[in-house]
């Protein structure tokens, strides 16, 4: 077991290295770092200071060694465009992204699997189908579509709830959270369901899938045999079999998510990474994508080793222990 | 419409009722389909006594598995049981609702399945499977179950049954897991138990281990078996009484001995000389000449006429009805013993 973690982090690692890799080739090949963070009127000394400053002229792998050294104590270098520490830029705009993927993943898990089992087990239903036919809308829907319709029926039509923003904020020293005032809650509603539709179709078709394939099993005949009533053959034992893959999907997403919230944030203007990045991008600011890249690229392959993990605590034929004897002849 | 006479069998032990445990009457399994009805068992009738071990043997689609599934009431649709009547200890069941019929299987009716690898929930421990049974059904505390749960698998003979409780069903061996198995069918003590095929997934070395643990726990229990096999070893080893399927139907059944010794049906006949013996060595086994018809081209008359050897003009006119066969314990049903098969007007 130990060393299953170990080897699952030495892997983690690894990819983190050739990301960092990557982020360091944007930093430093794309244009001239030093053309863009000095105005045009500066002198030969001053940019000659600041090449040594930002120690361009070591060699490749030198500047490599330092950019994963700084990164690893979340030094990302100084934003080109307001002249701020990139890491603290964007954790402060951290908790703004993971409140809303959190709430749309909650969203996605507490809809998309009861819908999932509803559909597989009265298959024929009008319910069921009614789901059926909405998934097809909610997986076809774009989000920024659906994001500037429920703008416009909340927020234009019935001034229901804030169609941009955050609402108040409490801030609790080191995370800034909406989630303890109303106006914070209410901003959260439309962006949530904007990101958590895709999501809830796909956990929804996801499941429906599996307890299909679940329900066609032996040990659900058997079970079924033993005289146990559908709601314990269903809910416990059949679901239980299809939550691998729902936690597989989820765990990516749940990266994808937050990469991609920048779209759902860019239409509700929200004050996340993902805007942060739409606004670094116009301004050609490298290191704020560079740091954004890092990040993001280390929540997802976070999430991955979590949900490895997790398969072995939900399969116990993963759990290669030395108990695990085939050697008692009946 | 008694076909057996319960003291006539080597084995069993008299039964304490006249009332039979299970009792199926012209039981009839169809398949509807868009080229029409198949019918894959039809007028299957028979009674189990109370303690008594009826094998049912036949051939791949014989209709004894289904028949099995239709006693437990979880036949796959779109099977369904469009005639007949099943009754347990006296009462129809066959016709009861989804929500009370669920409530006999596992309390009144055990089943074991072919495959003990498959049969089991692969995520959740032996002992889980085993309380969440007992629970449900006897309505005991977590904590009692477990207990029943340990002195089942002690029983069906589980070595360390204490450690081996919270061990999951990867972790044991074929024969171990259906003994497990074995220990779910009898969780909640109940009169009848329907093994489909017990043995057939298992290693030849472990069948006799598994079919002798079922005989004796059933015997202890006294607890009736339907031993759904087509393996004529285990029946004979196993079985006080033996019903023949073939292409649906029951052709013969009587006392297992009596069958095995002297079968009366040709079907039964070939059956027995294809099976190979100790003693005829050198010999090539016989074998029964064509394949059983398939559901949508059943001949007319006896199901087994275009194969049987004996077959005479009658056999393709007229179906033989299992009756008794004068001056045998057993009942078969063929014309060789219902006046004859030449004369077609012989009713």
């Amino acid at each position: 077991m130990l060393a299953f973690i170990l080897r699952r982090i030495a892997n983690a690692a690894v990819v983190m290295l050739t990301v960092a890799l990557i982020a360091f080739i944007i930093f430093r090949f794309i244009g001239d770092p030093v053309e863009m963070m000095l105005n045009e009127q500066a002198t030969q000394m001053q940019r000659d200071a600041l090449r040594e400053r930002l120690g361009l002229n070591s060699s490749a792998v030198m500047q490599f060694a330092k950019f994963v050294t700084n990164a690893v104590q979340g030094d990302f270098g100084i934003s080109y465009r307001n002249q701020q520490d990139v890491f603290t830029l964007i954790m402060e705009r951290f908790p703004a992204t993971l409140e809303l993927v959190l709430v749309a993943t909650i969203l996605s898990l507490a809809l998309g699997i009861p819908f999932g089992v509803i559909t597989a087990i009265h298959r024929n239903s009008m319910l069921a189908q009614g789901l059926q036919f909405l998934s097809i809308v909610g997986i076809s829907l774009p989000s920024f579509a659906l994001g500037i319709l429920l703008i416009l029926v909340f927020s234009v039509q019935l001034g229901l709830l804030p169609g941009f923003g955050r609402g108040e904020v409490v801030d609790l020293g080191f995370w800034e959270t909406g989630l303890l005032t109303t106006s914070g809650l209410k901003a959260l509603i439309l962006p949530s369901i904007t990101l958590a539709l895709f999501q809830i179709t796909l956990v929804m078709r996801l499941v429906r899938a599996e307890m299909l394939e679940t329900l066609r099993t032996d040990f659900i005949k058997f079970a079924r045999a033993r005289g146990l009533p559908n709601r314990i053959v269903h809910f416990r034992h059949a679901l239980r079999n299809c939550l691998m893959p729902v936690i597989t999907v989820t765990g990516m997403q749940i990266g994808n998510l937050i990469a991609f919230a920048l779209i759902t944030e860019t239409v509700f203007q929200w004050p996340g990474m993902g805007l942060l990045f739409i606004q670094a991008v116009t301004f050609v600011d490298i290191p704020v994508m560079a740091a954004y890249l890092v990040i993001v690229s280390f929540i997802f392959v976070a999430l991955n080793t979590v949900v490895d993990m997790l398969y072995v605590v939900i399969d116990p034929r993963l759990r290669t222990q030395s108990t695990a004897g085939g050697g008692h002849g009946a | 419409m008694t076909y057996h006479d319960p003291s006539a069998s080597v084995f069993a032990p008299p039964p304490s009722t006249d009332r039979a445990v299970l009792e199926v009457r012209d039981v009839r399994v169809e398949f509807p389909t868009r080229r029409g009805t198949l019918v894959a068992t039809d007028g299957v009738s028979f009674d189990i006594a109370p303690g008594e071990i009826l094998g049912m043997v036949g051939e791949s689609g014989a209709g004894k598995s289904l028949t099995g599934m239709a006693i437990i009431g979880l036949l796959d649709p779109p099977g369904r049981l469009a005639a007949g009547e099943i009754r347990l200890e006296g009462t129809r069941i066959d016709d009861l609702p989804p929500r009370k019929r669920q409530l006999i299987r596992g309390r009144k009716i055990g089943a074991i399945f072919q495959d003990p690898l498959t049969s089991l929930h692969p995520l959740f421990t032996v002992g889980a499977q085993l309380t969440e049974t007992i629970c449900f059904h006897l309505g005991v505390s977590a904590k009692e179950g477990r207990m029943r749960a340990l002195t089942l698998l002690k029983e069906v003979g589980i070595p360390a049954a204490d450690e081996r409780v919270d061990h999951y069903p990867h972790q044991f061996s074929g024969g171990m897991r259906q003994r497990v198995v074995i220990a779910l069918a009898l969780a909640a003590n109940p009169c009848l138990v329907v093994a489909d095929e017990p043995t057939t997934a298992l290693d030849v070395s472990i069948q006799a281990q598994i079919t002798a643990l079922l005989k004796r726990l059933c015997r202890e229990h006294g607890t009736a078996v339907l031993l759904v096999t087509h393996d004529m070893g285990v029946i004979a080893e196993t079985a006080d009484r033996v019903a023949v399927m073939y292409a649906g139907r029951i052709v013969e059944i009587g006392p297992v001995l009596d069958i095995i010794r002297n079968p009366r049906h040709p079907y039964t006949r070939g059956l027995m000389r294809s099976i190979p013996g100790l003693r005829q060595r050198a010999e090539r086994l016989s074998q029964i000449e064509g394949a059983m018809p398939r559901l949508h081209a059943m001949p007319d008359g006896c199901a087994f006429h275009p194969r049987c050897p004996d077959a005479g003009p009658r056999c393709g006119i007229a179906r033989p009805d299992l009756a008794p066969v004068s001056g045998a314990t057993t009942s078969a049903a063929c014309w060789l013993h219902q006046g004859g098969v030449s004369h077609a007007a012989g009713r």
